[in-house]
């Protein structure tokens, strides 16, 4: 009986534990196809495109509506204990520490973690990949390696202009609803926001850009057969891309700021 | 000379290859034959390295495949794919020409593309295609991009996975023309699977016929007709009485 039970645990758990250390391989493995030549710079080239620039527009919008949502959130809490005027320092802060690098992440894993799974997977099931190992082409250095570096690269710069973006919603919301002077408002956040809020916003973005791109190349090598395989390697892309995320970010505050 | 002894191959339960043994002569086409989900696609799979044997062995003038520098291996072969295996985010001539720019000695684009519209006019293709996607073209022209790409570096063996399946009678007369030229002019060794009688009578130096996970019959195409294996004989004239089930 409790056996049973234990089974019921821990089967699920090792399964876990066992996808868990396969990642970790293919990872190990596309840091290795990583330094060893040749490297595809068009290939590289394209999915920068892809991952940076196509994915501005989403990431933008999410950081400017979060700002807004975030500056009336503050402002609502704060008066609670008459502390309105801290929501400059706060929606920068929020914005810059978590909520840009996060939801960013989070963003490009539902834009980018997919398409790439998908196009790798729809490679995998119509044997292009096979044709790629017959001409000579190593898969992971032709379609993981770029990808992974492209998003390695480009995400810290969307959660840079997302963190912009998303102070501006705080302040248009600030000036334009909550009765803020705007040079008080500006003058507020640029004196109290400290590099390292900024910076560990910017590392913890390269990290969710390297899960995203690794995720999703690592389902879509690994799809299934058929159009079925395929779906199912791209909802597992963007759902492990998520939690890894959501989890690394975690791991990440505690290191950068739990001393 | 390629060689195979005592090939086995499961996926799962599914016996698929049970102690193959082939011989194909350098220099010569092969044509493989034999019911659909026989494992003549993982035949040639397994002599690529693509789908690994989980017994046997598989030589290559003498080498064993699985030895030795893999590029160096693979620069040796062209393969066509059942399914075209075209790379959809390249254009026509970019997946003809894809190893020409590559590898040891890369060409120029202008002369990889040069090169690429010359093989795609052997296959029966006008250079306008060139520069269209893959997604654009018909099934038939896809096929055809896919065996120009399998010829264009030159290689000494050719493997073609049902090269004329989905071609109008004309262009599959014009392909097995090619291969057969190929052959003859460029001492290029082919290995054809393809369903099609008058391919294989039009292509072939030898035949074998692949039933059950073993090599059924092989021989030279011309004693085909006169062999006296039932399952052959019941294989290259369709009937549906025989020794082999039809439903399979
Ligand atoms: N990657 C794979 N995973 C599981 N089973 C496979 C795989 N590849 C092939 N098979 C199985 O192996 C068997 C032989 O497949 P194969 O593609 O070689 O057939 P075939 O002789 O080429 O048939 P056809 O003439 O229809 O192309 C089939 O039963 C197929 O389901
Ligand atoms: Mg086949």
């Amino acid at each position: 009986m409790i056996g049973a039970v234990l089974a019921r645990i821990g089967r699920p758990v090792l399964a876990v534990l066992a996808g868990f250390g396969r990642v970790v391989l293919f990872a190990l493995d596309t840091l290795r196809h990583l330094l060893t030549p040749p490297f595809y710079w068009r290939e590289f080239w394209a999915s920068l495109l892809q991952i940076g620039w196509f994915s501005l527009p989403v990431v933008g919008l999410t950081a400017f509506f979060t700002g807004g949502a975030l500056a009336l959130q503050i402002y609502s809490g704060g008066s609670r204990f008459s502390a309105e005027a801290v929501v400059p320092q706060i929606v920068a802060i929020g914005m810059a520490r978590e909520l840009g690098p996060v939801l960013g992440g989070l963003m490009v894993a539902a834009r980018v973690a997919s398409s790439i799974a998908a196009e790798i997977g729809t490679m995998k099931v119509t044997e292009q990949i096979d044709a790629l190992v017959t001409l000579s082409t190593h898969p992971m250095k032709y379609l993981t390696v770029p990808r992974v570096l492209a998003a390695t690269l480009a995400v810290p710069v969307l959660v840079a202009v997302g963190d912009s973006i998303g102070i501006s919603g705080g302040w248009l919301v600030g000036i334009t609803k909550l009765g803020f002077n705007s040079a008080t408002y500006l003058k507020n956040t640029t004196d109290f926001l400290e590099f390292w809020d900024v910076g560990s916003g910017l590392v913890k973005g390269a990290v969710f850009g390297f899960i995203v791109a690794l995720m999703g190349c690592y389902a879509g090598m690994n799809s299934g057969r058929g159009a079925q395989g395929v779906g199912a390697a791209t909802k597992s892309a963007v759902v492990a891309a998520s939690v890894l995320i959501l989890a690394a970010n975690y791991v990440l505050t505690g290191l950068f700021f739990s001393s | 000379m390629i060689t195979l002894t005592d090939v086995h191959k499961a996926f799962g339960n599914n016996h698929v290859l049970r102690g193959l043994d082939l011989v194909i002569p350098k220099g010569e086409s092969m044509v493989i034959i034999g019911g659909s989900g026989t494992g003549k696609s993982v035949l040639l799979k397994c002599i690529l390295g693509l789908v690994h044997p989980d017994q046997g062995t598989i030589t290559l003038e003498g080498q064993d495949v699985t030895r030795g520098d893999r590029d160096a291996f693979l620069a040796r072969f062209g393969m066509l794919f059942q399914g075209g295996a075209l790379f959809d985010s390249l254009r026509v001539w970019e997946n003809v020409g894809f190893r020409l720019v590559r590898g040891s000695k890369p060409m120029n684009k202008d002369q990889a593309r040069e090169v690429a519209i010359e093989k795609l006019r052997r296959v029966g293709l006008k250079p306008n295609v060139a520069d269209l996607y893959p997604a654009e073209l018909s099934g038939g022209m896809q096929k055809r991009v896919g065996l120009a790409r399998a010829i264009a570096a030159e290689p000494e063996v050719i493997f073609f996975d049902e090269p004329t399946t989905g071609l109008d009678p004309i262009m599959s007369g014009v392909i097995n023309t090619l291969i057969r030229e190929i052959v003859l002019e460029m001492g290029v060794t082919a290995m054809t699977i393809t369903h099609d009688m008058t391919s294989v009578r039009a292509i072939a130096d030898r035949v074998a016929m692949l039933h059950d996970g073993l090599i059924r019959w092989t021989g030279p195409v011309a004693d085909m007709d006169a062999a006296p294996d039932p399952y052959l004989q019941q294989f290259i004239h369709g009937r549906a009485e025989g020794p082999i089930e039809s439903v399979r």
